[in-house]
Formats: C-alpha cells, sequence, structure tokens
C-alpha cells in the first residue's frame, strides 16, 4: 500500500509542468527526460551535451534537497530482485530510444502541444503497463 | 544566461518527480494496479504537470523564439508507425515491472539505493542498444528524441 498524496501530488506536478514552460521558454528544448539523459551517452562533448549535463545535475540537486525537506527515502521500495530491475531497465532505455519519448517528452510536453504522435505513444505504453502489472500482480501473482 | 534556465529547470523536475513520489516505484506500480490497492496520485501529478505545460506552451508559442536561444526546437515527425508504437510499448512494459520511468529513475540516484543504480546503468545500455540497432537500420538517422 502506498498513500493518496493528494497535494504532494499537485505540487510536484506543478514543478514538473514549470520546468517544462522554463525550458521551453528559455531554451526552446522539450524536457524529456528519456531524450536528455540518452543524449549524455555520447563522447562528443558539445553544446548539445552541455546543456543536457546541466540538466540533469539541476534533477539531481532539485531531488537531493527536495528529499531531505518533502521526502521520506526510507519509503521506496522497489519491485522484484536484480533480474526484474535490469529486466526493466533495459526495456526503458529501448523503448524510450525507439518511441522517441517517455511519460514527461510524450506524456507532458509532446500532449502539452497536441501532438498526435505523443497521444498515440502515451496511450500505448500507459495501457501496456497498467496490463503488465495486472498480469504480474493479479495473474502471475508475482 | 541559458544554462542557469536549464539548471533551474532541471531542479524544478528533479524536486517534481521526488515532491509528487514518482521517485518511488511501489507508488508508481500502485498507481498502474487499478485492480489492486490503487493509488491515483499519479493522476493529479499528470493533470497538474499537463495544465501547467499546456497553459504555459499557448503563451510562449505566440512568440518567435525562445528568450535565450535562436528558435523553438519541436520535433517535426508526424508518423504514427511501427517503431513509435512498439517503442512506446517496450517501454510501457518495461515501466510496469519496474515502477521507473527514466526521469524518476535518474534523480532517484540521490538516495542511493543499488535498485536505482542498477536500474539507471540497464536503461543507459538499452539506450545505446536501441541506437546501434537504429544506426544498423538507417546510417542517416538523427531524429529529435523528447
Amino acid at each position: 500500500m502506498t498513500e493518496f498524496t493528494p497535494l504532494a501530488g499537485l505540487l510536484g506536478g506543478s514543478l514538473i509542468g514549470l520546468s517544462a514552460v522554463l525550458l521551453m521558454g528559455g531554451y526552446g528544448r522539450i524536457a524529456g527526460a528519456s531524450g536528455i539523459f540518452a543524449g549524455l551517452l555520447t563522447l562528443s562533448f558539445n553544446t548539445e551535451f552541455g546543456w543536457r549535463f546541466i540538466f540533469i545535475a539541476g534533477v539531481l540537486i532539485g531531488a537531493a534537497v527536495s528529499g531531505l525537506i518533502f521526502f521520506d527515502a526510507s519509503s521506496l521500495a522497489f519491485n522484484g530482485g536484480p533480474l526484474t530491475t535490469i529486466a526493466a531497465g533495459l526495456l526503458v532505455g529501448i523503448g524510450t530510444v525507439l518511441g522517441s519519448g517517455c511519460t514527461s517528452g510524450h506524456g507532458i510536453c509532446g500532449l502539452s502541444r497536441f501532438s498526435t504522435r505523443s497521444l498515440a505513444a502515451t496511450s500505448t505504453f500507459m495501457a501496456v503497463a497498467i496490463l503488465t502489472v495486472f498480469l504480474t500482480r493479479h495473474v502471475l501473482g508475482a | 544566461m541559458e544554462k542557469l534556465i536549464v539548471l533551474v529547470s532541471g531542479m524544478l523536475f528533479g524536486a517534481g518527480v521526488t515532491i509528487s513520489g514518482m521517485v518511488n516505484p511501489m507508488k508508481v506500480l500502485n498507481f498502474l494496479d487499478i485492480f489492486g490497492p490503487w493509488d491515483p496520485t499519479l493522476v493529479l501529478v499528470m493533470g497538474a504537470g499537463l495544465l501547467v505545460t499546456l497553459i504555459g506552451y499557448q503563451i510562449l508559442f505566440k512568440r518567435k523564439a525562445p528568450w535565450f536561444a535562436p528558435s523553438f526546437r519541436l520535433p517535426t515527425s508526424q508518423d504514427i508507425d511501427a517503431k513509435l508504437l512498439g517503442g512506446a510499448a517496450l517501454f510501457g512494459l518495461g515501466w510496469g515491472l519496474g515502477g521507473f520511468c527514466p526521469g524518476p529513475a535518474v534523480a532517484s540516484l540521490v538516495f542511493g539505493r543499488m535498485e536505482s543504480i542498477t536500474f539507471v546503468i540497464a536503461m543507459a545500455a538499452g539506450m545505446i542498444l536501441a541506437r546501434q540497432i537504429q544506426k544498423l537500420q538507417r546510417p542517416k538517422a538523427g531524429q529529435i528524441s523528447s
């Protein structure tokens, strides 16, 4: 069980939205976590690498600072063992590159600019994720 | 100045996924588990994030360019093809298995848990692998990914 936390949800969601608006307004970029992170996996350290590096550094700083004040890190709970974690990570990595985005890039930024591609992608990954949890928890009982 | 904007934007993102609880995979899985102990928090996270971005973008796109860059860099592809949907499906499968999507997974590294580190390394490996596959298929691939 995790508790329904509406105020934290609304505050957190608004901050993610502000992040997307600021990055677009200031620098003209989509705040998509998968694309930004994938852009760091390179050996050419140019401006394209530079801004992504700064963004990810900001993510870590923001998480660390807000984590101290608003978040109980001991509440973190993970699903399954190391093999599940590795499989999940691989699938998320492959899927977000092939599908050109994730929850933030497609789900927040893409939908906000009425992209039909993002709507198709978001509907697909939401549906598959819900189905996956249904199968693992209620059918296979893992 | 643009560097400061990018940094602050990243910080807001990191704080947002932390405060909302998305850095906790169990909370995300309980949101996805609509037939179980459903935790609707993420509806509000997505809803608030969408609302703020939607309004913000409407205002921003009246301008010709962002404040500190020559132009808005938006994805131009319109194709809803097998690659987009297949990729999204694989992502959904991984998200449903682990409860982590890329942003919260990276942010959760600061809490120093082995699962976060393992996940992010595996995710990076998956991204490199997918890019190599794409390179083999289409040597001139250079799409903007979001």
